[in-house]
């Protein structure tokens, strides 16, 4: 393999950036709350991501009460079972998900990783969370408002979503929404130009693109493509609510409501789903990119062998990335469409599969005759590449028009992206935190109550989720409060969806048993030391545990070596950490 | 980008020219931009993002005047005044056009000067650039309460498509206020240009950072992103 700049041997370019001046809080409050340290902000969003990842999982067991046993909970009327599943559907994606990944490992990893100080810009990293904050209290408020949050299904599709069918549509509910997603997007776009430019500027001397860890490819790709395509949902917020505020019409044809013609006229909500899924599509990837990334890291780490096609991971990234910006229509096979266009889209949503099926391969061929450790990590890892290949192939089935339209407004639909970017992402995240958090805390989590989460967690998941599939083949339609009297499924159907319950409630419960370990593990959980996981990322390498403000202390690290040097053959041990220059030239870069 | 401006201070390896050269600063460790400061290329991906935002915006105006069934008014017409008995369509828009372009030209000039570390100069002209931006969205009120006076509303208008008016509003203002962002930057930065800040090192009010004459050119930038974006508006708005 040519390096352009292999670097072991040679002579190390000069610093082209003198040190930056770092901000030194004076009180605890700038310390800890109004903190400009990226690790601080990493764990603000984190905890806030997870408290509000707290009410969708309510929200979820509240959907699966009504779906598994219908008729029996009276407070889950139809309007609530509305709202519950949009409340939960768009926390999950955006308010969780997007903000964990990004906001969260993002701000922890990203100037760790790359050998910086922080992000480059500290207060606008720190103004990011406070806006964040601020949406998701909207968010939340929307639950207090007369008429409830909205219940237009999490895609917000007009004109159901701003008439006075639809709970909130008329009320508080969808202006909560569109303000709070508006809000998000203007918070998002502050972390992520720090997140860019971190990575394309920030880096330490030594360290090359092509050798960040894939963690950072992962999350800043996500992030580039965030910065392109939030602006669509931004947009189609804003018009929503004119839409909804001042009687324009962008989205709502000539409708009557009730027996009474309204005011509205000549708009389009077929533009609305354009605009909405040009945003949806690389969502999903905005999500599973980070993921695609750390779950690298992990099985790389913790196979103790170097991840198995380095550049094609990184190029598959990249070209998943820009694909995933052409393909947004397929959301869109059942509202109608030129033919060709359903042709294009559906051709341009299978080649993603080619990208995608090479990193599941390198995943596969890393783990193969690799030093497999059952680590925590490891195995939310593996529950990753199973769960996301699962997914994946349902979503081959979905991106053909023919096979799509009948199964559309399916629970085979619910079951294929909660299993693609619900269960797959989460498992990373999991995953993510068992790996990072003796780095963050400097303890480790404790391992007997992290293998309950973990065999709870797997096979409750796919309990829930694998049957939905067969579900969905039968015909069982998707947001339907109740079924009633259907003839075309068989009646034991219900006692499927009562059996999916049932474990939902025990995968949420196993959560908090996975809450109760952070907690305690902060206190009681055993001493960590620096690198636990003998790993070779800079984000191990720090001089003290949790890493202080500024990371490096006096002198900021140099790179000598890609970030996957795991049993080098001849090497003294089966790691060498990235900012090592000794034993002479080992090192797979060069080899391999 | 603009001509070789001074750069940042820092030494980089001798490098090849053209694409060899682009390929080696892709490969390189610590910037992938060489001559470009944290600031500057994070203004310019925020640009990036920024034009994905008006690009929706006008796509979605494009599709929705494409596909209505009522007629469009027409912008000539609706956008003509009588000045001295003369019947002249677009006018306000062109001296609008006019005045917006010129801020542009007073703002390269001022980025020159402030590179030249011409405290005086470069205040003046970044004033004047903010009185340009300021002039155009007094004429865009002036425009807005025409508009308003003659029925149009962005629920409808006495002429035709409802969505003439909502698209109106909404781009236009979407872009006035980028303009009055950006007057607001630049009276910020003038101030701070006129005290003698970059000399004196002063620390910034919120970030508690020292600031650079680059922050000249960077406001600059984002000024002439929003004039550019102006005469996108222009041509498809109001010249379609």
């Amino acid at each position: 393999m040519v390096d352009v700049r292999s670097g072991i041997g040679e002579a190390l370019p000069p610093p082209e950036v003198e040190d930056v001046e770092l901000y030194h809080p004076h009180s605890w409050w700038t310390r800890y709350v109004f903190s400009q340290d990226a690790k601080i902000i990493a764990i603000q969003y984190g905890t806030t991501a997870i408290a509000i990842g707290m009410v969708a999982l309510v929200l979820s067991w509240l959907i699966r009460l009504q779906l598994g046993f219908p008729g029996t909970f009276e407070l889950i009327d139809a309007e609530r079972y509305y709202q519950f599943i949009t409340m939960h559907g768009m926390i999950m994606v955006i308010y969780l998900l997007t903000a964990l990944f990004l906001g969260g490992f993002g701000n922890y990893l990203i100037p760790l990783m790359v050998g910086a100080r922080d992000m480059v810009f500290p207060y606008a990293n720190m103004l990011s969370y406070w806006i964040y904050l601020l949406a998701v209290i909207v968010l939340a408020a929307s639950f207090f408002t007369p008429g409830g949050p909205t219940g237009a299904g999490w895609t917000l599709y007009p004109p159901q979503a701003v008439l006075s069918g639809t709970p909130g549509g008329r009320d508080w509910g969808i202006i909560m929404m569109l303000s709070s997603l508006i809000i998000f997007v203007i918070g998002f776009t502050m972390g992520g130009l720090n997140y860019v430019v971190t990575v394309l500027q920030g880096r330490a001397r030594g360290m090359t693109l092509m050798r960040l860890p894939l963690t950072v490819w992962g999350i800043f790709t996500a992030t580039v493509m965030a910065l392109l395509a939030f602006p669509a949902l931004f947009v189609a917020c804003v018009m929503m609510l004119f839409d909804r505020l001042l009687g324009t019409s962008f989205f709502m044809p000539a409708i009557v409501e009730m027996g009474e013609q309204l005011q509205y006229g000549g708009g389009s909500p077929i533009l609305f789903q354009h605009l909405f899924w040009f945003f949806g599509h690389p969502e999903v990837y905005i999500v599973a990119l980070p993921a695609f990334g750390i779950v690298s890291d992990l099985i790389s780490t913790h196979a103790r062998k170097n991840i198995f096609g380095y550049r094609m991971m990184v190029w598959a990234i990249v070209i998943i990335g820009g694909l995933s910006f052409i393909v947004w229509a397929h959301h869109m096979y059942v509202s109608g469409m030129n033919p060709y266009f359903g042709f294009f889209f559906a051709t341009t949503t299978l080649i993603i599969a080619v990208p995608t099926a090479i990193k599941v391969y390198n995943w596969v061929l890393t783990l193969w005759r690799g030093n497999i450790h059952l680590t925590l990590p490891m195995l939310f890892a593996l529950a990753f590449i199973v769960t996301f290949v699962n997914g994946g192939l349902t979503g081959l089935f979905l991106g053909n028009v023919v096979v799509d339209v009948p199964l559309s407004d399916t629970m085979f639909v619910v079951a294929h992206f909660h299993m693609v970017m619900g269960v797959a992402p989460i498992m990373v995240i999991f995953g993510a935190i068992y790996h990072w958090y003796p780095k963050i805390t400097g303890r480790m989590l404790n391992e007997a109550m992290g293998q309950i989460h973990f065999w709870v967690t797997f096979i409750g998941a796919y309990a829930i989720f694998f049957p939905m599939h067969y579900l969905g083949l039968i015909g069982v339609p998707r947001r339907y409060h109740e079924l009633g009297e259907a003839s075309f499924v068989t009646t034991s159907i219900a006692e499927l969806n009562a059996f999916i319950s049932v474990m939902a409630l025990l995968v949420g419960a196993a959560q908090i048993v996975f809450l109760f370990n952070l907690a305690w593990s902060l206190r009681h959980g055993r001493e960590a030391g620096g690198n636990p996981w003998r790993a070779t990322t800079l984000e191990w390498q720090t001089p003290e545990t949790p890493p202080p403000h500024g990371n490096w202390g006096n002198e900021l690290p140099v790179v000598y070596r890609w970030a996957y040097d795991y049993s080098v053959p001849g090497a003294p041990e089966d790691f060498i950490p990235q900012n090592q220059p000794t034993p002479g030239r080992l090192s797979h870069e060069t080899v391999s | 980008m603009s001509a070789p401006m001074k750069k940042p201070a820092a030494e980089t390896l001798p490098r090849p020219a053209g694409l060899a050269g682009l390929a080696a600063d892709w490969a390189s460790d610590q910037r992938t931009f060489k001559d470009v400061s944290w600031g500057k290329a994070m203004m310019w991906i925020f640009l990036l993002s920024d034009t994905f935002v008006f690009g929706c915006f006008l796509l979605a105006y494009m599709s929705a005047r494409m596909s209505t069934a009522v007629p469009w008014p027409n912008p000539s017409e609706v956008f003509a005044l009588e000045i001295g008995g003369t019947h002249m369509p677009l006018i306000l828009i062109a001296i609008m056009t006019f005045v917006l372009i010129s801020s542009s030209g007073t703002m390269a000039m001022a980025v020159n000067y402030g590179y030249r570390r011409d405290r005086r100069k470069t205040a003046a002209l970044m004033l004047l650039t903010a009185l340009f931006g300021a002039t155009f969205v007094g004429m865009q009120a002036f425009e807005w309460s025409k508009l308003i006076a003659e029925g149009v509303r962005p629920w409808g208008n006495p002429w035709g498509a409802a969505q003439f008016g909502s698209s109106f509003f909404m781009i236009t203002g979407f872009h006035g206020t980028h303009v009055t962002f950006g007057v607001i930057f630049l009276l910020i930065v003038a101030r701070k240009v006129w005290r003698g800040d970059f000399e004196t090192e002063r620390r910034g009010f919120f970030t508690s950072r020292k600031g650079r004459y680059e922050i000249v050119e960077i406001t600059g930038l984002y000024w002439h992103f929003v004039d550019l974006v102006w005469v996108f508006i222009f041509a498809f708005f109001y010249l379609w």
